[in-house]
């Protein structure tokens, strides 16, 4: 029987499922609640010095749906806890104490002196917390007044912070990573060297969500004027996926741990992290889309997998992936695939018609009684129509195996792999043996 | 009024003002704009779609629906009326179970089309409900066109003549327009004076003179009519009825029933059968039967001659019918009445199909009745001595042309009518394409 009990990072919960630091995690009522939900645990909204910080009094959402309204992308304005520091050290000491089995994590962002992170640690180890997480994430508000993003954008910077705390604390630290760079790797390479027990990522990506037609003002609009906020939610989670399997499969930071965030609302979706290289899980825009509740699919999807596949533990199947994802270069050239169609399944909509003729490789045919045809002659099995196509399974791709004709390019199937590094058209390639 | 379900015989309100006002209410109001949203977004805007195939007047279907869907109901309109002028109307008399909505693909996927009809009646009613009519003539041409009957082809031509500049004259022997919109369909498809607000819009594009109780009479006008214009169009619909030889005082033709109620102003002045029986398979007979019940008839069945599966009316309308307590019997025809009132009944004989055919048997049915509406088909009762007509109707070519030049027909009253507005609508605006090539040639 599997179980779904996690340490991370050395911190201990009974599920692998936390709530990333964010409004849901602002406040002692929250928390607890989210805790009689089920979650594993926590990481508290971002705790910054006294006086503390203010919020917007207007809006501090904006979103992007999908069919049926359904939340595809959030963006935020909202900064970290507007709550003076000791009211929440005294309400986590109090949750930690209620729940000893569940994850305490604190989240903290202070100026970039090592003073202010001497002054605040201790503090936050008083409460019992399990942990700190330190948020070099946020990309709007704070990261103006030099803290959140404008520290995880600079690799030195992580790495001076992350050795201040490492020195300050006994506690596990995790460096939350903002994907606001150019290259992933480069922050989590310096979040190591500072000693960082582990990295959480992604923290939310600048965006402006929308833009007022009649009042010519971004969303979320503020007296006529916006700002970029940060965007979550389901649409980040490919860019999320890509920067956790870039660390977990570099050779500096493939031993670090990783606490996956980014659009996770299902247990599918947590899984993909698992697999990719995380230890644990972060969720927050499902949560505040649906409320603590969804706590409960995630858990039983992930156990009903892991008794499936056999898994007794998180550890059997983090980082299975990670070997499988490679660079472009090193894809087998010699693997053929070309679409089919289900005609059984077919509902006759036409759309992968439409966008193979219109925007691709003109090949797919219309026959008599509206029927849907590949044309292999054509087909480079881009795989655009089996994206567009309505119904799942209808349209897949077959294999063509080794000794079968390519009628595209009129050559045999190889049995032997032929990557990029090896091509002919490659003026830079190897010789093959 | 002290009458009720229960009365004996032929009397007016059997039921409450609030039950009437019940029963008479719109059937299928209108989605409220987050309905909409949420219909929209589950089209797959398919590629040729089926959808536009299967309407009589191809409308742009997946375009209006994505319309809608971005936040812009108003352009839907114009789209849907760029094809279909009358296309209030059609979202609500259309059977689109066997027309649109029976092709959408939604239905092949999970037995649930997109509810087209009742998207086109959002984007419809938004921009009428605005009386925004989105349409321009062009400068006048100078050129005369006579239009004879104002139902739906007759309408769909004279506003795409109009549109193009020339002058419309309509000619049409009621007192009202609309044609069968305004006669031949269940008030409860098109509450609030629907149709003769939907013509009053219409006939904003201007160009068009109205003539009302304006037959044609006899050859003289109509020669003249030939004469005096530049083409002509008839849309002059079935304006007879079948007959059946019964002897009763009793029957009336339902066509009739369904006009009067949708010209009444108080459904309690209106006289129900305790017992009414409907004889008849098509749209008409539903439409009578089920409207009979809602006027508080305790008894009402439906005898068509052949099968459920040959009866005209749709699936969804029969349903409807035997939803609101009306009997259907199939396979069976009217033989005669017997007795007196209020003790008539009418003698039914049982038949089968036989190779397509009609074959009486010895049984028999008796049902007693105290009134018997009769919706058996409608014909033309209409006759110029040199138009081609074939089976009591009207020949024309894909375009409308008829065999006298000048000449056009669409509607019910050609061999290419189906019974339906829309298709009167598709033709009616097809002919006025054909006549504008003509006269700018």
């Amino acid at each position: 029987m599997a179980t779904l009990s996690s340490t991370f990072a050395g911190i201990k919960s009974p599920n692998p499922f936390w709530l990333a630091s964010a409004p849901p995690t602002d406040k002692e009522y929250n928390v607890t609640r989210a805790f009689e939900a089920g979650w594993g645990g926590v990481v508290w909204k971002t705790l910054g010095l006294d006086p503390h910080i203010v919020n917007v009094n207007g809006p501090r959402y904006g979103a992007i749906w999908g069919p049926d309204r359904s939340l595809m992308g959030l963006n935020n304005i909202e900064l970290i806890t507007d709550r003076p520091l000791g009211k929440n050290l005294a309400e986590i000491k109090l949750v930690k104490q209620k729940y000893p089995d569940r994850a305490v994590v604190v989240s903290l962002m202070v100026p970039c002196d090592e003073a202010s992170w001497q002054g605040i640690l201790p503090q936050v180890e008083e409460t019992n917390a399990d942990g700190v997480e330190l948020n070099f994430g946020c990309p709007h508000g704070m990261s103006e007044r030099g803290m959140g993003s404008a520290v995880g954008q600079v690799p030195d910077y992580i790495e001076m912070v992350t050795k201040w705390v490492k020195a300050n604390t006994r506690m596990p630290v995790i460096v939350k990573l903002t994907p606001n760079i150019t290259d992933i790797r480069y922050p989590a390479r310096a979040a190591k060297k500072g000693g960082a027990d582990a990295v959480s990522l992604i923290n939310t990506v600048s965006s402006i969500t929308s833009v007022n037609l009649d009042t010519f003002s971004p969303e979320p609009t503020i007296d006529g004027k916006g700002t970029h906020g940060g965007y979550c939610g389901p649409a980040v989670k490919p860019i999320a996926l890509n920067m956790v399997a870039e660390i977990a499969r570099d050779s500096d930071t493939g031993d670090l741990p990783i606490s996956g965030i980014g659009g996770i609302s299902t247990w599918r979706d947590a899984t993909e992290f698992f697999l990719l290289g995380s230890g644990n899980v972060q969720v927050c825009t499902a949560a505040m889309t649906y409320g603590f509740h969804i706590v409960n699919e995630l858990k039983s999807g992930l156990l009903e997998w892991m008794n499936d596949k056999d898994f007794q533990d998180i550890s059997d199947f983090s980082g299975l992936a990670v070997g499988n994802v490679t660079d472009w270069q090193n894809l087998n050239l010699n693997y053929v695939t070309k679409a089919r169609i289900n005609q059984d399944l077919c509902i006759k909509c036409g759309r992968c018609f439409a966008v193979c003729e219109d925007t691709s490789h003109q090949a797919i045919v219309i026959n008599s009684g509206r029927t849907f045809e590949v044309i292999d002659e054509e087909c480079v099995a881009c795989n655009l129509c089996v994206n567009v196509c309505p119904v799942e399974g209808c349209i897949t791709m077959e294999e063509l195996q080794p000794g079968m004709l390519d009628k595209r390019t009129g050559q045999t199937v190889e049995d032997s792999q032929l990557s990029w590094t090896q091509h002919p058209n490659n003026v830079l390639a190897c010789e093959s043996d | 009024m002290s009458n009720s379900v229960y009365s004996p015989g032929t009397v007016p309100g059997r039921l409450s003002q609030d039950e009437y006002a019940k029963n008479f209410s719109d059937i299928n109001p209108v989605l409220t704009p987050h309905e909409a949203l949420v219909e929209s977004d589950r089209c797959y805007f398919c590629y040729d779609a089926p959808c536009v195939a299967a309407c009589p007047t191809e409308i742009d279907i997946p375009l209006f629906i994505r319309q809608i869907s971005t936040g812009t109901p108003r352009a839907a309109a114009k789209t849907i009326f760029d094809s279909n002028i009358l296309g209030g109307m059609c979202a609500r008399s259309c059977p689109t179970e066997n027309l649109c909505e029976g092709a959408c693909v939604r239905e092949t996927a999970e037995a649930e089309p997109v509810e087209i009809g009742r998207l086109q009646r959002f984007a419809t009613d938004t921009i009428m409900q605005e009386k925004i009519h989105p349409y321009q003539r062009v400068p006048e041409t100078g050129k005369k066109i006579a239009v004879i009957g104002a139902g739906p082809a007759g309408l769909a031509c004279s506003h795409r003549l109009a549109m193009y500049g020339h002058n419309v004259e309509i000619f049409e022997k009621k007192s009202f327009l609309g044609g069968l919109n305004e006669t031949g369909i269940a008030t409860y498809k098109t509450v609030n004076n629907f149709a003769q607000k939907e013509i009053d819009w219409l006939l904003q594009i201007g160009g068009i003179k109205v003539h009302l109780n304006s037959p044609i009479k006899n050859m003289e006008d109509w020669k003249s009519i030939v004469h005096n214009y530049d083409a002509v169009f008839l849309g002059v619909g079935l304006n007879d009825v079948n007959s059946l030889q019964l002897d009763s005082n009793c029957i009336t033709e339902a066509v009739h029933f369904i006009e009067d109620l949708r010209q009444a102003s108080n459904y309690e002045t209106i006289p129900i059968g305790k017992n009414v029986i409907v004889i008849g398979g098509g749209m008409t007979a539903i439409d009578a039967g089920v409207q009979s019940k809602l006027l508080g008839s305790e008894n009402v069945t439906i005898a068509y001659r052949r099968s459920r599966s040959d009866m005209g009316a749709s699936e969804h309308e029969i349903n409807l019918a035997l939803k609101t307590g009306v009997n259907l019997i199939t396979n069976a025809v009217p033989l005669g009445t017997t007795g007196e009132l209020p003790n008539t009944k009418l003698k039914l004989g049982r038949t089968e199909i036989v190779n397509g055919r009609i074959r009486h048997t010895d049984e028999t049915i008796e049902l007693p009745f105290d009134q018997i509406f009769l919706a058996i088909g409608q014909k033309l009762g209409w006759d110029l001595e040199t138009l081609e007509m074939n089976g009591g109707k009207i020949v024309v070519t894909a375009s409308g042309e008829t065999n006298i030049p000048k000449v056009w027909a669409g509607g019910d009253c050609t061999n290419r009518g189906d019974d339906l507005t829309v298709t009167a609508v598709a033709q009616g605006r097809d002919s006025a394409e054909d006549i504008h090539r003509r006269l700018s040639n």
